[in-house]
């Protein structure tokens, strides 16, 4: 071996990427002229994006269509464009409340956002159900709870919401953005329905964040390494209300670990 | 604030590019991209600064994966393109990349596109994808092996979970 350092698979790509910090450049290029793989596989890199531009580079010489002129976007949206998903509007307005203003935060902005889409999403899919709301009716709520305690890796206890007039339907198992997610419903005398979805999150812990649409809303925030989404009717304090009682009990029980 | 979309506007032909290649579809596309425009622009006053560039990538990135999701609850009626003649040269070229880009996984194909096709850092490519740089790199590295072995007629390798 001629040199101190391998080179790694990771600065071959940096290297065809111009990412390489300039002190290992002459390392790089000393290793391709002795490693002939690897030297074709970095002329084959550059073939692919040589590719990419020729097939798709037209694209952008081409004049840009009438129907993305700007002014005619303002002045008269589309239906079909305002009729936003659930996790595109969560997006938006979390994106929105906190502000994209620091570099750095977009990350964490819009995996909140498209993890807070996914529980308004459920949200939404089962609380009109009448006959299958949950999977497991809080009458087994012991063995409720067990179960998504043993899928999701987590201590899951569904939150005593009596005190709230909420009474606890069921719950059930869904997938989530990194792994499995918990999911619970409850129901107040005037037959809303509120859930309670719990899945891994990117963020330790995070301050709660409000999203509405439509007629449903959803407060999401972090703690101990699980974020948590409140969906509801919307009406902010009444959800905010419910959501701090929520995380009362989960912050109790995630410390109990 | 004019200001706003004057900055907007010299975007829309990258934006349109990358979303032909996302897509391989030219409807699709516009339509992302003017589902991407009408977010931008209806944030106008919530946008305070920063990169605006990779912002508007990161909504079109979003809107593509929701619509992808929404997709994926319908069975996909895609084009069917078998009787066509045989091109040569760089039409052949092109086609086989667009084929190869095809089987990639749509995260992998998106670090890739946003990489090799738009020329953003891996740094504004972890902010868009929401991922650490080591995970971009990975998909990149993934993408490209992927892509070779398309290009060079093996059976394509199975996709691996992350």
């Amino acid at each position: 071996m001629i040199h101190d350092t391998p080179v790694t698979e990771d600065e071959l790509h940096a290297y065809v990427d111009g990412e390489l910090p300039p002190e290992r450049r002459d390392a790089v290029e000393a290793w391709l002229a002795a490693h002939p793989d690897d030297a074709e596989r970095v002329r084959l890199w550059r073939t692919m994006s040589d590719m990419l531009h020729a097939k798709y580079d037209h694209v952008a010489d081409e004049p840009v269509p009438a129907r993305l002129a700007l002014d005619r976007l303002t002045q008269r949206p589309r239906q079909w464009a305002l009729t936003a998903t659930a996790a595109m509007l969560a997006a938006f307005l979390i994106g929105g409340g906190s502000g994209y203003v620091l570099r750095g935060m977009t990350a964490q902005t819009t995996a909140t956002a498209s993890f807070t889409g996914d529980a308004l999403e459920a949200h939404r899919l089962y609380v009109v159900d009448v006959r299958h709301p949950v999977e497991v009716a809080a009458s087994e709520r012991a063995h409720l709870q067990q179960w998504l305690t043993n899928r999701c890796g987590w201590q899951v206890r569904a939150p005593e919401l009596d005190a709230q007039g909420l009474k606890l339907i069921g719950g059930r198992l869904l997938p989530g953005p990194n792994g499995p997610a918990s999911f619970f419903m409850y129901e107040n005398a005037s037959g809303e329905r509120f859930t309670i979805y719990a899945s891994r999150a990117t963020s330790t812990s995070s301050n709660m964040r409000y999203a509405a649409q439509d007629k449903d809303a959803a407060m999401y925030w972090a703690d101990n390494g699980i974020g948590y989404v409140v969906s509801g009717p919307a009406d902010k304090e009444k959800l905010t209300q419910i959501a701090r009682f929520v995380f009362d009990q989960t912050d109790q029980a995630g410390r109990k670990l | 604030m004019p200001d706003f979309r004057d900055s907007v506007e010299p975007m829309i032909p990258a934006l349109r590019r990358y979303a032909r290649a996302l897509t391989h579809d030219r409807e699709a596309a516009d339509d992302l991209v003017q589902d991407t425009l009408v977010r931008a622009l209806r944030a106008e006053k919530l946008f305070l600064g920063g990169d605006l560039r990779a912002w508007l990538y990161t909504i079109l990135t979003n809107v593509n994966r929701n619509r992808r999701r929404s997709l994926a609850r319908r069975p996909v009626l895609a084009e069917y393109h078998d009787d066509a003649p045989e091109p040569s040269g760089t039409e052949a070229e092109g086609r086989d990349i667009a084929r190869a880009l095809a089987t990639l996984p749509n995260d992998q194909r998106s670090a890739l596109l946003l990489v090799a096709l738009e020329g953003l850092s891996y740094r504004d490519v972890a902010e868009i994808q929401g991922v650490p740089i080591g995970t971009v790199m990975s998909r990149l590295a993934r993408a490209r092996a992927q892509i070779r072995s398309v290009l060079d007629g093996e059976r394509p390798a199975l996709r691996r979970v992350k």
